[in-house]
């Protein structure tokens, strides 16, 4: 069994993220779900959330992403959201100004999004 | 200055003015195209792996889904036309236009009743002029639609395909858009979204989505579905039509952008054309100015040297 597989994270206008990795786990609508070589083919919706990415290279990729899909077959992963960005293009301040104004105005979505973001930018540190 | 040269020169004056918009509005529409060309190829992956998403759910589970299934009687169809904000592109808009009546008017005979939905200022005019029903318009993003775009578009369209055919739901959603084959060629093609055709979905890279480009005739494996199909589906239905949509607007796009280009470089051809002939014509109507001096001159002279050879003798 290969000891790797392939990832592609792809948001809906653009490629985010892809390369070989040896686990991924991401957050579905029932739970974290962890996906390593050789998982059985999967397909899974996924809550916003972070999703963490463990490189070949033994280096970790975060992302935050928002609503998609997890779908795993062949040992080719592919994460697809509407919205998706990595930690190190997350702007930490803006988020956190987002995640006030969002407090502020009572918008849950928009707090959650916020969160997501920071919790992301943190992890990936 | 004779009168006739005159209106020449400031004819030739106004066609290149002309000449000079026409150049630019061609040169800005070909680097449109390549943007938008490349927002087309962006878009490619997540079409790509949703198709191949939709498709293992629709042939690896067992599920009875509104969706997928079609109607026993199809009563309602809803079609969305896919026009530009923006004429000046040559047979674009009639074409996508004429496409989409050609559309209906199928439909109709089937016995079904067609809900319209516009997307863009043109097509909106062109069913107003003409007093038509519209079921919802959509305008001021045909030149770069953005994914939230699509969305807003697409949302009730879904809403209408899941609500009851007896509540003002339709059965089946149609789509009309310009699909970009190349730089000269672009062609108004009508697909049906909804109800899904699954052999359709397998083989969309064929015909109505060549960027979402699906994978074909490729076994697929049996998934283990989180946290259950019809979840899985109620999720994934409204994003591939939101990503179908996406991809038909951005190709429609850039479709309308090389259409303006090619509208434009005709213009352009035009008016160079006409200011050769002009300036031909207001050559010859200076010749003959000078010619007609030259003539009066001599004449003159000749008259004057007679009767001074008169007033000798």
């Amino acid at each position: 069994m290969a000891a790797e597989l392939h990832v592609a994270l792809v948001a809906a206008d653009r490629e985010v993220w892809s390369g070989e990795a040896t686990l991924v786990v991401a957050r579905t609508t029932s739970g974290d779900i962890g996906v390593m070589p050789g998982h059985q083919p999967l397909l899974g919706v996924l809550e916003s959330g972070p999703v963490t990415i463990r490189t070949s290279e033994g280096g970790t990729v975060v992302a935050a992403v928002h609503g998609g899909f997890i779908s795993f077959a062949d040992n080719k992963l592919s994460l697809l959201a509407e919205i998706a960005e990595l930690s190190d293009e997350i702007d930490v301040q803006r988020a956190e100004q987002e995640l006030a104004r969002a407090k502020a105005e009572d918008d849950s979505e928009a707090q959650r999004r916020a969160d997501v973001r920071l919790r992301a930018a943190t992890a990936g540190r | 200055m004779g009168a006739q040269l005159r209106v020449y020169k400031r004819r030739i004056r106004s066609v290149t003015a002309t000449k000079k918009i026409t150049k630019a509005m061609e040169m800005i529409a070909a680097s449109r195209v390549v943007k938008a060309q490349r927002k087309v190829a962006a878009s490619t992956p997540y079409a790509q792996e949703l198709t191949r998403a939709v498709t293992a759910v629709g042939t690896g589970s067992n599920t009875k889904h509104p969706l997928t299934t079609e109607a026993e009687n199809p009563t309602r169809a809803a079609v969305l036309l896919l026009t530009s904000d923006r004429g000046l592109a040559g047979a674009f808009n009639s074409n996508a236009i004429k496409a989409a009546e050609q559309l209906t008017e199928r439909l109709e005979r089937e016995g079904k009743q067609v809900d319209t939905y516009i997307v863009g200022r043109r097509g909106v005019a062109h069913y107003n002029f003409r007093e038509r029903k519209i079921a919802e318009t959509f305008t001021g993003f045909t030149d770069e639609p953005s994914y939230a775009d699509a969305k807003k578009v697409a949302a009730p369209l879904i809403e209408a395909i899941t609500d009851e055919t007896a509540d003002g739901g339709v059965d089946e959603l149609h789509i009309v858009y310009t699909e970009f084959v190349s730089m000269m060629t672009q062609t108004a093609v009508d697909s049906r979204l909804l109800p899904l055709r699954l052999e359709e979905v397998t083989q969309a890279g064929t015909s109505a989505a060549d960027a979402a480009g699906a994978v074909k005739g490729e076994i697929l494996p049996l998934y283990d579905f989180e946290p259950s199909a019809e979840d899985v589906l109620d999720a994934l239905l409204p994003r591939y039509v939101e990503s179908r949509i996406y991809n038909a607007l951005l190709q429609s796009a850039a479709s309308k952008h090389a259409a303006t280009r090619r509208a434009m470089k005709s213009a352009t051809d035009n008016a160079g054309e006409l200011i050769n002939t002009l300036s031909r014509l207001a050559n010859a109507a200076r010749q003959a100015e000078i010619t007609q001096e030259i003539s009066e001159i001599v004449g003159g002279a000749s008259a004057l040297a007679d009767a001074n050879a008169g007033s000798d003798n």
